[in-house]
């Protein structure tokens, strides 16, 4: 199933998988994308999340401590997959626990799930070659990192490496809620343009209504990661699917942009 | 450049098959800057008559090679020289590194750093340095470290340093790591990351190595000088191993130098009790390096113990792991009693306090020596001094039975 984005801008939702549990996670990930989540960033919980924000590192304490592991994560896939063909899923993992897992038997696990994309947050395109090779093997997309840091040729590289889209990061920074946009957002966009024509994803720090349609009129999708995450924290088990579907419905209301 | 003047390692930064650069995209800008600039400098003799001189004037270069002659009677084997690192200024070898970094910062223009402590060597280390060169300075450290090593974390504060606790994880160097590379992610473009040892991506690791390499250079020399022949025998405690690395080096290409390094045994060989990764450990990544990791099935890094703060750390440098891999250096560990003793024991017959870290490489000097002949050299780099230890170790020892 190729990642398409079914509306402007697309949304893609991450939330770290087992937090509060596994059951949880489901209905969550049902609920956000009924409520039109376009692609789902099921999050593989580590110990040493280093480019997390407190938000996303308390999630994968939690999830650690239930003894959430990446075989969890693609069991949870494949259910996913058969309650809803359509929506784009992308595993989204720091390298470790994928290698410890072995890279061929996680690649094959992840097409016979449904998977279709894999991001790797300390997966850079100049480690990346045995690791393409076994993601072309399984028709999995290669999602990399742009970061506004990126001189030109690191973009042509990412921009080439990638599919299904390019996640932006829209400031230098650990994942995390903030109150306004970086402004180095739309340059990286637009410098990374330049070499591709696939979907272009703006995330961290992308938390409300208003940072959406910001990134809507310079991007193709937005990430939300931190605002869903804290939002779980605050809800019971049972209220968090509901709310999450809410705040999923609110992003896309109208808002008055203030630029 | 890199490539040709370090035979060991490739472009991206790989000793055999570890290494790499394992790390966010916002950061390869900078890892790439600091490659050039180390490089640079590398080929600078401006540079290196800067770095000499302080390492000379300021640093307290060379430190001594000095014949243990009371320890080698009482153990009753080899004849023990102890490599004089803990008379360096700050303590310990850390500042050799902290100095050719100081350097670094300064020609890339970034005035402030940031680094991680476990002991608190490294971050006094580069409290040090940024006062010397006027920079701004964060040390990251968790707290479990901050609490037993309360003395560095004030002689940190002393020199001008903003110390965070670190409350995550086991609070201990691995957290300090994690949280020194969220600040670094978010400060990239004004902070240089002071890494202490020979971690994290290219090209720290071999960095780290050649501001360390002294350590080996010296102690070739001195023991030529004294002996008119090679040791038999190099033993260094191994953290992330920058001080081994350092003491190692050198000897490599010497083929019957056996270089022993000596990792934290803990309170036993059960995973959580220890940081010996050659001996609970498997590859993985971990904080930008591919190596041995302590882990679990999961790929989840598994805690650690040492009583001594430095040694305490679930991955070990990615030059280690090749060196073990090929043989040429085999590693052991030594337990906390053991390390404990050792300190003891080289108190009372040199009147030399070694760090609890260092006492590692004493404890296996006290298993190995006696088993060698009275021909046999063996060099023991003592990388630090004990001072910082009197808490724990006034806590530890019952002083009259000791």
């Amino acid at each position: 199933m190729p990642i398409r984005f079914q509306s402007k801008p697309g949304l893609v939702a991450y939330f770290t998988a087992g937090d509060p549990d596994l059951p949880t996670t489901r209905e969550i990930a049902l609920a956000a994308i009924d409520a039109g989540a376009d692609v789902l960033e099921l999050g593989v919980p580590f110990s040493d999340p280093l480019a997390d924000g407190p938000v996303i590192q308390r999630a994968s304490e939690r999830a650690v401590k239930g003894g959430t592991t990446l075989s969890d994560v693609l069991a949870l896939a494949a259910d996913l997959r058969r309650e809803r063909p359509d929506a784009g899923l992308v595993i989204f993992s720091y390298f470790n626990p994928v290698l410890r897992f072995g890279l061929d038997r996680f690649c094959a696990a992840a097409k016979e799930a449904g998977v279709d994309g894999v991001l790797i947050t300390d997966m850079i395109v100049e480690e990346a070659d045995d690791y393409l090779v076994h993601l072309h093997r399984y028709q999995l997309a290669p999602i990399f990192l742009a970061a506004p840091t990126s001189p030109d040729d690191r973009l042509q590289r990412i921009a080439q490496a990638s599919q299904g889209f390019v996640y932006a990061i829209s400031r230098t920074g650990i994942t995390g809620t903030q109150q306004k946009l970086a402004s180095d957002a739309e340059q990286l966009v637009q410098r990374l343009r330049k070499f591709t024509d696939l979907p272009i994803a703006v995330g961290f720090g992308v938390s409300n209504a208003e940072h959406f349609a910001a990134v809507g009129e310079f991007a193709d999708a937005a990430v939300i990661g931190s605002a869903i995450v804290s939002l779980i924290e605050q809800s019971t088990r049972e209220e968090a699917p509901s709310s999450i579907a809410r705040f999923i419905k609110g992003l896309r209301q109208p808002v008055a942009l203030a630029r | 450049m890199s490539t040709a003047t370090h035979p060991a390692i490739n472009a991206t930064g790989r000793f055999g098959a570890y290494g790499g650069r394992y790390v966010p995209e916002t950061l390869m800008a900078a890892l790439q800057e600091l490659e050039l600039a180390y490089d640079q400098a590398q080929a600078d003799p401006a540079f290196h008559a800067e770095l000499d001189s302080l390492l000379r004037d300021y640093v307290g270069r060379p430190t001594p090679l000095y014949f243990a002659s009371r320890l080698t009677e009482q153990l009753g084997g080899a004849k023990i020289y102890l490599k004089r690192e803990d008379l360096l200024h700050t303590g310990a070898h850390k500042i050799n590194n902290c100095i050719g970094q100081g350097l670094l910062a300064k020609r890339m223009g970034k005035k402030r750093i940031i680094a991680e402590t476990g002991a608190g060597q490294h971050g006094v280390a580069t409290a040090t340095v940024c006062a010397l060169f006027g920079f701004e300075c964060v040390v990251y450290m968790g707290e479990e470290d901050m609490r037993r090593q309360e003395l560095n974390v004030y002689r940190m504060r002393l020199l001008g340093a903003e110390v965070h606790g670190v409350s995550s994880g086991s609070r201990t160097l691995k957290d300090a790591i994690n949280e020194a590379m969220r600040d670094w992610v978010t400060n990239v473009r004004t902070t240089h990351y002071l890494l202490g040892s020979v971690l994290g991506a290219h090209p720290y690791p071999m960095m780290v190595r050649d501001f360390h390499r002294v350590i080996s250079k010296e102690a070739r020399a001195q023991i030529l000088e004294k002996e008119g022949r090679l040791p038999d025998t190099v033993i260094a405690c191994v953290g992330g191993g920058s001080n081994a690395i350092g003491a190692f080096y050198e000897f490599i290409q010497d083929k019957d130098v056996r270089l022993i390094g000596v990792e934290a045994g803990g309170r036993g060989a059960v995973l959580g009790e220890h940081a010996a990764r050659f001996q609970g450990g498997s590859p993985g990544v971990l904080q930008g390096t591919f190596s041995y990791v302590l882990q679990d099935d999961a790929g989840q890094i598994a805690l650690t113990h040492s009583v001594s703060a430095g040694l305490d750390y679930a991955s070990i440098g990615p030059e280690h792991a090749m060196l073990h891999d090929s043989g040429r250096a085999t590693y052991t560990s030594a337990t906390d009693d053991e390390a404990l003793k050792a300190t003891v024991t080289l108190a009372r017959t040199e009147g030399i306090l070694p760090a609890l870290e260092s006492a590692h490489a004493v404890a296996e000097c006290i298993k190995l020596a006696p088993t060698l002949s009275r021909h046999d050299i063996l060099i023991i780099n003592i990388s630090g001094r004990g001072d910082k230890d009197m808490g724990i170790l006034s806590r530890e020892l019952n002083l009259k039975g000791a």
